[in-house]
């Protein structure tokens, strides 16, 4: 089936099967392999992106079920080379380890923060549960998200 | 992980999507959010040949007051529901049920009616339905039907709903004075419950519905019945799991659930004010 959608707002046309999940339409039909595949299950996070402005898990999503809608992936956050303020806010506090799980957990964060601009602690680590980080790097991911509302742990 | 090949329609209203059940039997399924369905595809324990997409229907989409009760189409997501003033006010235990589904990501996808009509008694919602004593509108090919929430759920993965029907509304009754509690008890972030009480009440009476203590999801009647008699709330509990068959697994034996749905019900009653 032809689905059409709008990547990082780029307009993009595959001729892909129905069971073509839309985490594997991101990564092999657009080539777009910032997007990770963990657990493939919706339990991990690493495949998260953003469908119309919430984030979502892709590894549980046909690419079928979306034909039309946006998705930004975590290649679309940035300004050019001007990172978005949660990458720099990850970056300035050593918010990765292996990076593995960085892309779903930024993505998540950007959203959390959209739906909950001035979270608390709590509100962070609750918000961001549906990504895992193998690493166990929690604190430090938690830190950068509430730097970039100018709050501190 | 990758899904059985099967077709796929897109349902442009409930009539065609009804019409494709109808025309293609018990080989066709509805897909909504897709966070039940689509796991289960992937790891092949289901493999429709027709997969009938209805996510799309904005007309189930909704939240309203009609008359005593707080209409919700199917169709809607478990995010509108956890932040719907309408729902918190009135149905309070709803919300906070719907709040404790999966993650962020999964409630912005996941609708309320799928996961009913998926009927699995480890998931949040039919207990809290249960508890708030709500009832579901199935459509057909010979119209509506209006089913208490008690008939809909008849055994594992299995509901009243026959092959040709779809769920359209959660029908909740308005609470708004009622005390309520939603228990789920969980190792680590993000589990299914081990064990969930949703509890709620209302003067001397009291619902209690309970998650992963049956096949199927199920009501505590014995506590019910306890409360109107006006037994306290640890002599309530204390026959939470009377009746019940839950199962063991990894996680939890079958007297460990049962030890967790008595103290479970106890802190849901307690913490509502019984």
């Amino acid at each position: 089936m032809q689905v059409t959608l709008k990547i990082n707002g780029e307009p993009i046309s595959h001729d892909v099967e129905p069971r073509t999940l839309l985490v594997h339409y991101i990564r092999d039909h657009a080539g777009m392999t910032g997007t990770n595949i963990g657990c493939d299950s919706s339990s991990c996070g690493a495949c998260t992106v953003h469908l119309d402005g919430e984030a979502v898990k892709s590894c549980t999503i046909l690419a079928v079920q979306v034909d039309g809608q946006n998705v930004t992936t975590i290649e679309g956050l940035s300004d050019g080379e001007t990172l978005h303020p949660v990458q720099q806010a990850f970056h300035e506090n050593h918010a990765l380890q292996c990076g593995y799980c960085t892309p779903g957990m930024v993505m998540a964060a950007v959203s959390l923060l959209e739906e909950c601009p001035e979270p608390t602690e709590e509100q962070v680590r609750e918000g961001l549960e549906g990504n895992l980080c193998r690493c166990t790097g929690y604190h430090n991911i938690v830190r950068a998200v509430l730097d970039v509302t100018g709050n501190k742990t | 992980m990758i899904p059985v090949a099967f077709d796929y329609e897109r349902a442009e209203s409930v009539d065609h999507a009804l019409a494709l059940l109808a025309e293609h039997g018990d080989e066709a399924k509805l897909l909504a959010g897709g966070h039940s369905l689509l796991p289960l595809m992937k790891y092949r324990l289901a493999a429709p040949s027709l997969v009938v997409d209805v996510g799309r229907l904005s007309s189930l989409s909704y939240i309203r007051e009609d008359g005593d009760h707080v209409a919700i189409g199917a169709l809607t997501r478990h995010r509108d529901v956890e932040i719907s003033d309408l729902v918190q006010a009135e149905a309070g235990l709803l919300a906070a049920a719907t709040s404790k589904v999966g993650d962020p990501q999964v409630r912005h996808r996941g609708t309320l009616g799928g996961s009913l009509a998926h009927g699995d008694p480890a998931s949040d919602l039919p207990a809290a339905v249960i508890a708030l004593r709500g009832s579901l509108v199935i459509s057909g090919p010979g119209g509506n039907r209006e089913v208490e929430v008690d008939e809909f759920f008849t055994g594992f993965l299995e509901t009243v709903l026959h092959h040709d029907e779809m769920l359209t509304e959660v029908r909740i009754p308005k609470r708004p004075d009622a005390s309520w509690s939603f228990q789920k008890f969980n190792r680590r972030a993000q589990d299914w419950a081990i064990v969930g009480a949703a509890v709620i009440v209302d003067g001397s009476t009291c619902g209690v519905g309970l998650v992963n203590m049956d096949a199927r999801p199920v009501r505590a009647e014995a506590v019910e019945e306890a409360v109107a008699s006006g037994a306290s709330a640890e002599d309530a509990a204390a026959l939470a799991a009377d009746g019940l068959e839950p199962t063991g697994d990894l996680n939890a034996s079958v007297d460990y659930r049962c030890h967790l749905a008595r103290v479970l019900t106890r802190r849901g009653l307690e913490e509502s004010g019984r």
